[in-house]
C-alpha cells in the first residue's frame, strides 16, 4: 500500500486500515527509538499513538510544509515523556525525515528525551507533568481572542493528573467557555511506580471532570471508530470544553509491554526483546 | 522629595499601553486591587484574566498565550509568583516566549503582614532561570520606563520586582531604563555603593553622612540585576577600592552577590553587603523593619565604615 498522498490527507478520506498502518509504523519506529537510544518512555508512548495518528492524519486542520500557519490547529503533548509517539508521527506526517528519529536523546540532535518545541510541528516543550492544559488554555484564549478559531488539544497521562495544576486548569477552561479545547486523557491505568489505582486512586474521573464544567466522553483509545466517535462529540461541543477519556493499554502491540510498569521508562531489555516487539507490531509499512 | 507608588505607576503604565498594543493581555491571580492590574481589567475586560488563586494555572495560561503570539503580563504577590517557579522554568523559560511576570509586595516593606508574605529570596531565584532577566525598579519613574521598554522592545520573559509602599523618586522626569546598565546617581572616589529598591534613597542618605566622615561616597543604581553591567562594577570597583552593597533581598543570591561574583572574577576588592541576613522577615512597620534587619541608613553608613576596616586587616595580614 502506498502512503497517502497530502490531498488525501487533508480531505480526511483515510479509512481505518491504512490509519492502523500508520499507528503500527509509528509503534515499530517508537520501539527502534528507545532502543537505539537505550533509554525512553515506550509504555505511554504505544498507549497514545492510535488517538496521535488519527489527530495528526485526520481530525486537526494542520500543514506539516508551513508548521506556523498561523490558524492551524495545536497540539499540546503535556505528557511530555510521550515523545517517541509525537515524533515518530510528526515525522510520519512529513514535518521531518524519519531518519532523524534515530538521533533521538543523543548529544546535539533535536529530538531531545522529553517533547522540545525545537523541533517542527511541537507547539510547547512538555515533560514536567500537569502544565501542558494550562498552556493549551492559553492558546484556546488566544485563538478567541485572536478571532483565528484554531482548535488546541491537550494530550495528559492519567499518572499526570495526579498534579493539582491540572486541575486548576480545569476550572480555567470551563470559566473562559473554552469550546475550542479539547483534552484528551490517556488513560492507560500504570505510572512510573506501579498502578494509578494503587499510586493515588483518582476514583471516577468522568463524573470529576464533569462536576468541573466539562463535557466528558469516553471510549476505546485504540479502537479507529471510536475515536472518530469521540472526536465527532468533541466537534458537536459548543457549550464547553471537552474531556475525552480513552481507555488504553499502556505498551499496546507489544506483549511484554503490556500493562506492565517496568516498561513505563525503559526499553527492550535485550536484543530477543527487540526482535519480539517488532515482530509481534508486524506491519510497519510506512516505514522507511 | 515626594513619594510615590511603583504597583501605581504599574497600573497606570498598562492601561496607557493596552490602549496602543491590542495584543497585551493581563493575568492576576485575585489580588488585582492590590497588584494594581484591576484598572487595565476595567478598561479592557476581554484582555484581562483573573485566573483566581490558581498560580500554576495562570502562568502555564500565560505560557499558551505568548505562545500565540499574544503579550501577556503576569502579576500578583512575589512570594505567590514564586510558587511557581517549576511552571515559570519549564513552560516560559525554557520555551524562551514573551511572558512578563511583575510582581508587587517584594521584600519587608509588606509591613504587617509578616513573614509569610515578605519574599525575599526571589531575585536569586529568577536569576537562576537560564533566558529570564530580572529587573528591580527604584521608583515610580523608573517603573514606567522599564514597562514601557519591555512592551516596546523585548520579546522574551522578565521578571519585574516592584513593592507595596510608596517610594521617593529618585530619577528624574524622562529618565530612560536601559537594560544591563547602572546608573550614577551620585559620583565620588572612596566608596560604591550599587543599590537597587528601596534602598537606593537610603543609600543616597548614607553616602551624605559618610561625606561627613570624609568618605567621599558614589551611590549607583544597579535596577538591571541580569543582566549585570560588569563594566561598571569593575571601574567603580578600580576607581573606589570599597564597595557597599545595599538590597531589601536576601544577601545570598541578590544584588550583593550578583556584585561579589564580578569584582572577585575582575577586580576583588572589599565588599560589604548590607540585606537580609539568611533570615524570615518579620511583622511590623516597614520602616521600623529596616532598622530591625540592620538595612538602615546608618547600617549602611556602618557597612561603608567596615569596608576600610576590612582593609587594614588584609594589610596587617601582609
Amino acid at each position: 500500500m502506498e502512503f497517502p498522498s497530502d490531498m488525501e490527507i487533508q480531505d480526511k478520506k483515510l479509512d481505518n486500515k491504512t490509519l492502523f498502518n500508520i499507528a503500527q509504523s509509528a509503534r515499530s519506529l517508537i520501539i527502534k527509538m528507545v532502543y537505539s537510544a537505550k533509554s525512553g518512555h515506550p509504555g505511554g508512548s504505544l498507549s497514545i499513538v492510535d488517538i496521535l495518528t488519527d489527530l495528526y492524519f485526520k481530525e486537526m486542520v494542520i500543514d506539516p510544509k508551513d508548521p506556523e500557519m498561523p490558524n492551524r490547529d495545536r497540539l499540546v503533548m503535556s505528557k511530555g515523556h510521550a515523545s517517541p509517539a509525537l515524533y515518530s508521527i510528526l515525522a510520519l506526517r512529513g514535518y521531518f525525515p524519519q531518519e532523524l528519529l534515530m538521533d533521538f536523546r543523543q548529544l546535539n540532535s533535536k529530538l531531545e528525551g522529553h517533547v522540545h518545541r525545537g523541533v517542527p510541528g511541537v507547539e510547547s516543550s512538555t515533560g514536567s507533568l500537569g502544565q501542558g492544559l494550562g498552556v493549551a488554555v492559553g492558546m484556546a484564549i488566544a485563538s478567541k481572542l485572536k478571532k483565528e478559531n484554531y482548535r488546541v488539544f491537550a494530550v495528559l497521562g492519567d499518572g499526570e493528573i495526579e498534579e493539582g495544576s491540572i486541575w486548576e486548569s480545569l476550572m480555567a477552561g470551563s470559566k473562559y467557555r473554552l469550546n475550542n479545547l479539547v483534552a484528551i486523557l490517556d488513560k492507560n491505568g500504570v505510572q512510573l511506580d506501579g498502578f494509578t489505582k494503587d499510586i493515588m486512586p483518582m476514583g471516577n474521573v468522568y463524573e470529576k471532570v464533569k462536576s468541573f464544567g466539562w463535557n466528558v466522553m469516553e471510549f476505546n483509545g485504540h479502537n479507529f471508530n471510536e475515536i472518530h466517535a469521540a472526536f465527532d462529540f468533541a466537534r458537536k461541543s459548543t457549550d464547553k470544553p471537552v474531556f475525552l477519556i480513552a481507555n488504553t493499554v499502556k505498551g499496546k502491540g507489544v506483549s511484554y509491554m503490556e500493562n506492565n510498569p517496568k516498561y513505563h521508562g525503559s526499553p527492550p531489555a535485550s536484543n530477543e526483546e527487540y526482535e519480539q516487539a517488532l515482530s509481534e507490531i508486524g506491519a510497519r509499512i510506512y516505514e522507511k | 522629595m515626594k513619594s510615590e507608588s511603583l504597583r501605581e505607576a504599574y497600573g497606570k503604565k498598562l492601561v496607557e499601553l493596552g490602549r496602543v498594543h491590542k495584543d497585551l493581555v493581563v493575568l492576576d491571580a485575585d489580588l488585582s486591587s492590590s497588584t494594581k492590574t484591576q484598572a487595565f481589567g476595567k478598561e479592557f475586560p476581554d484582555r484581562f484574566f483573573n485566573m483566581g488563586i490558581s498560580e500554576q494555572s495562570m502562568v502555564t495560561t500565560a505560557a499558551g498565550m505568548a505562545l500565540s503570539d499574544l503579550k501577556p503580563f503576569v502579576s500578583t504577590f512575589a512570594i505567590f509568583l514564586t510558587r511557581t517557579y517549576e511552571q515559570i522554568r519549564q513552560s516560559v523559560c525554557y520555551n524562551n516566549i514573551n511572558v512578563k511576570f511583575v510582581v508587587t509586595h517584594a521584600g519587608i516593606t509588606v509591613g504587617e503582614d509578616g513573614a509569610t508574605h515578605q519574599m525575599v529570596e526571589d531575585v536569586g531565584l529568577m536569576s537562576g532561570l537560564p533566558n529570564m532577566k530580572v529587573i528591580v525598579p527604584s521608583d515610580s519613574v523608573e517603573t514606567e520606563s522599564v514597562i514601557d521598554y519591555l512592551v516596546e522592545k523585548t520579546k522574551t520573559p522578565y521578571y519585574v520586582r516592584l513593592t507595596r509602599e510608596k517610594f521617593p523618586v529618585l530619577n528624574e522626569e524622562g529618565y530612560q531604563f536601559r537594560e544591563g546598565k547602572n546608573t550614577v546617581l551620585r559620583d565620588g572616589n572612596d566608596l560604591t555603593i550599587f543599590a537597587n529598591g528601596s534602598m537606593l534613597s537610603f543609600a543616597l542618605q548614607a553616602a551624605e553622612k559618610l561625606k561627613e566622615l570624609a568618605i567621599d561616597t558614589a551611590v549607583i543604581n544597579v535596577s538591571s540585576i541580569k543582566p549585570m553591567d560588569r563594566s561598571n562594577i569593575i571601574e567603580y570597583a578600580k576607581k573606589t577600592g570599597h564597595i557597599v552593597t545595599a538590597e531589601e533581598h536576601s544577601i545570598y543570591n541578590g544584588l550583593g552577590s550578583r556584585v561579589c561574583e564580578v569584582t572577585s572574577e575582575e577586580y576583588p576588592v572589599p565588599v560589604v553587603r548590607v540585606g537580609m541576613k539568611d533570615s524570615f522577615g518579620k511583622s511590623g512597620k516597614s520602616w521600623e523593619l529596616f532598622d530591625y534587619f540592620h538595612m538602615g541608613v546608618n547600617d549602611i553608613v556602618s557597612a561603608g565604615v567596615k569596608s576600610f576596616r576590612e582593609e587594614k586587616k588584609y594589610e596587617t595580614i601582609s
